[in-house]
């Protein structure tokens, strides 16, 4: 895969350049450059440090798109080796776009329901971007439906730029789709643990966004729109994105301080893409911890609680 | 729940808000027909030539459908409290304003008790000429408490939608807004309640994907555009034009997503059809 940086990266990368020439001439034996070497890497500590420690709002948007970002799968199969994958909405099709499955965790059995973008163009044209369609909405329901029957937690995955604005898709009810699983998720009776790995755009990631916590991670957004979308309407200018997204607040400490999202993951530093075996560990032991606290609750403490978390969303004046 | 008990006394029946654009003529943008706008507003703004259906007001749509007119609206103090301190090339607290002064109500849903041929319902209807009948907080929670209440007292719910969407000023406030009338809506129903969904040009986005497609009964007006993606964002991604009659309620019918299409006139008779037949 090509290397991809951000631009606010490059600084960084530079420097890990100049480290590893140092570390190659070193490793050749003619000089000592061990000191340097050490120097370097301080200073390369602290450059991430001070970088990652203050991004502004464009900047969590564009790590939440980073292609060498852990994607649903990476997690899943990391979490659970034993995955295995359930296809197709019994309908229409199997959309790529959503990935559903059962797995353990320790021991214990869940349904992973996980919305999957490609790491390259050929992977990404099989994912369909991690655009989903109704067809995608319908089998994570179906999915949904099994793991009720059989009393298993849920977990979803949440990582998409929207839903899939095709003919076919409006055809066949995209609005009908999301708008079912709203329906049923805010009812499903096992608990069902969100979390935002990357992008939460819209209604597309509420079709499968409705559950009992809403968990996000710390360099990830989840808005109404896009801030693209946001700026080419309301600023009539899709390059005004950075201002939208400030003026929409749409990372996870913004919906953290609103009160929406109810826990921040903390990523390792420098953003989930430089350590995705780190990443899918931390993340395992939040879900475990996560779902032993929602297995206390009996069903219907568990739809009560959820149903409040919903009903008081929102501010308006009396 | 508890606002419904501040319900407002006012309006068992006021003025007729004044709905009419100046000018007495209107041209038909189904027939190109020029219309004497009195005439048309007695047939509940309905081209007599061609059947073209114009968009109406909450307020039409109350006459059109309660009886004598009366009825105990709710909650019509709820208001914007501009949560995100939006601003994009306008502000949102001027555009709620430039609304509130170009429609007379706080915010786009208008939700109400009266009798529908005798049968008392719960009535929530938007108005598409508030900032695009977009839905935010208020809308949710307007429309949460008219759920409530009709579980409460064993009313049907009939909700009448015009809308662009989720309202992007309220940034993920709004987005949660499906999230929350979406579930009211499954315990309601799950308690048995009725809910009959109408839907009017142009019902789209967020409200499509949300309340609108959770209707027991699904009716739509003849012509409406319905759709998740509005048809704009639809001709970039696939970069050709769409086909004739795509996302309008015809189209709908024929792809299995609503179950009638009801000109205006049979509207009321057709409620009450359905609320007969759910014993509501
Ligand atoms: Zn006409």
């Amino acid at each position: 895969m090509a290397e991809f940086h951000l631009n606010f990266e490059k600084p960084i990368i530079e420097l890990e350049r100049k480290i590893d020439d140092l570390k190659s001439i070193n490793a050749a034996g003619n000089t000592d450059l061990s000191q340097e070497i050490r120097k370097l890497e301080d200073k390369h500590k602290k450059l991430i440090e001070k970088t990652y420690s203050n991004l502004s709002r464009w900047q969590r948007v564009q790590l939440a798109r980073h292609p060498r970002r852990p994607y649903s799968l990476d997690y899943i199969t990391r979490i659970s080796p034993d995955f295995f994958e359930l296809h197709g909405d019994r309908n229409f099709a199997d959309d790529k776009s959503i990935v559903t499955g059962i797995g353990s965790i320790d021991g214990m059995q869940v349904v992973w329901i996980g919305q999957q973008k490609g790491k390259n163009t050929k992977d990404n044209l099989y994912r369909n971007f991690g655009m989903s369609k109704p067809e995608g909405y319908r089998k994570a329901l179906r999915v949904m439906e099994l793991s009720e029957k059989y009393n298993r937690p849920i977990i979803c995955l949440i990582d998409t730029p929207g839903a899939y604005p095709g003919i076919g898709a409006e055809e066949r009810g995209q609005a009908e789709a999301i708008a079912r699983n709203l329906l049923r998720m805010s009812s499903i009776k096992v608990p069902i643990l969100i979390i935002i790995i990357g992008e939460g755009a819209s209604g597309g990631a509420l079709g499968i966004g409705v559950g009992d916590k809403l968990i996000m991670l710390e360099n990830t957004w989840f808005s109404v729109i896009s801030p693209e979308g946001c700026a080419s309407i309301l600023w009539r200018d899709a390059s005004k994105a950075e201002l939208a997204a400030d003026a929409m607040k749409v990372t996870a400490q913004d919906l953290y301080e609103m009160g929406i999202c109810d826990r921040i993951i903390k990523e390792p530093l420098g953003g989930a893409h430089r350590n995705n075996d780190k990443m899918a560990e931390i993340l395992k032991n939040i879900i475990i911890e996560e779902l032993n606290r929602l297995l206390t609750f009996n069903t219907s403490e568990l739809l009560d609680r959820r149903l409040k978390k919903y009903e008081k969303i929102g501010v308006w004046e009396e | 729940m508890v606002a419904w008990f501040k319900r407002e006394k006012q309006k068992l029946f006021t003025t007729r808000k004044k709905s009419i654009p100046d000018g007495l003529w209107e041209k038909c943008p189904g027939c190109d027909k020029i219309l004497y706008k009195r005439e048309l507003a007695k047939i509940h703004w309905v081209c007599h030539k061609c059947q073209h259906h114009f968009r109406i007001k909450p307020q039409e749509y109350l006459e059109l459908l309660i009886d004598d007119g009366k009825y105990e609206e709710f909650n019509a103090h709820l208001k914007s409290s501009d949560p995100l301190k939006f601003k994009a090339s306008k502000k949102y607290v001027d555009q709620l304003k430039t609304a509130k002064a170009k429609t007379g109500y706080n915010d786009v849903l208008r939700t109400v008790k009266g009798k529908i041929n005798g049968r008392d319902a719960v009535v929530a209807i938007m108005d598409f000429s508030f900032i695009g009948g977009s839905m935010g907080s208020v809308v949710g929670e307007k429309l949460a408490r008219s759920i409530d209440y009709a579980m409460e007292q064993s009313l049907p719910l009939i909700t009448i939608t015009a809308s662009g969407g989720a309202r992007m000023q309220e940034g993920i406030y709004s987005l949660m807004q499906m999230a929350k009338t979406s579930a009211k809506l499954s315990r309601y129903s799950q308690s048995g309640g009725v809910h009959i969904s109408i839907l009017t040009d142009p019902t789209t986005g967020g409200v499509t994907a949300s309340y609108a497609m959770l209707g027991d009964f699904i009716l739509a007006e003849p012509g409406a555009l319905i759709g998740f993606a509005g048809p704009r964002v639809i001709k970039q991604t696939i970069g050709e034009d769409l086909p004739e009659g795509f996302q309008s309620a015809e189209f709908l019918l024929e792809k299995g997503f609503v179950d009638h299409i009801v000109p205006r006139k049979d509207l009321k008779k057709t409620i009450t059809r359905l609320i007969e037949f759910a014993n509501a």
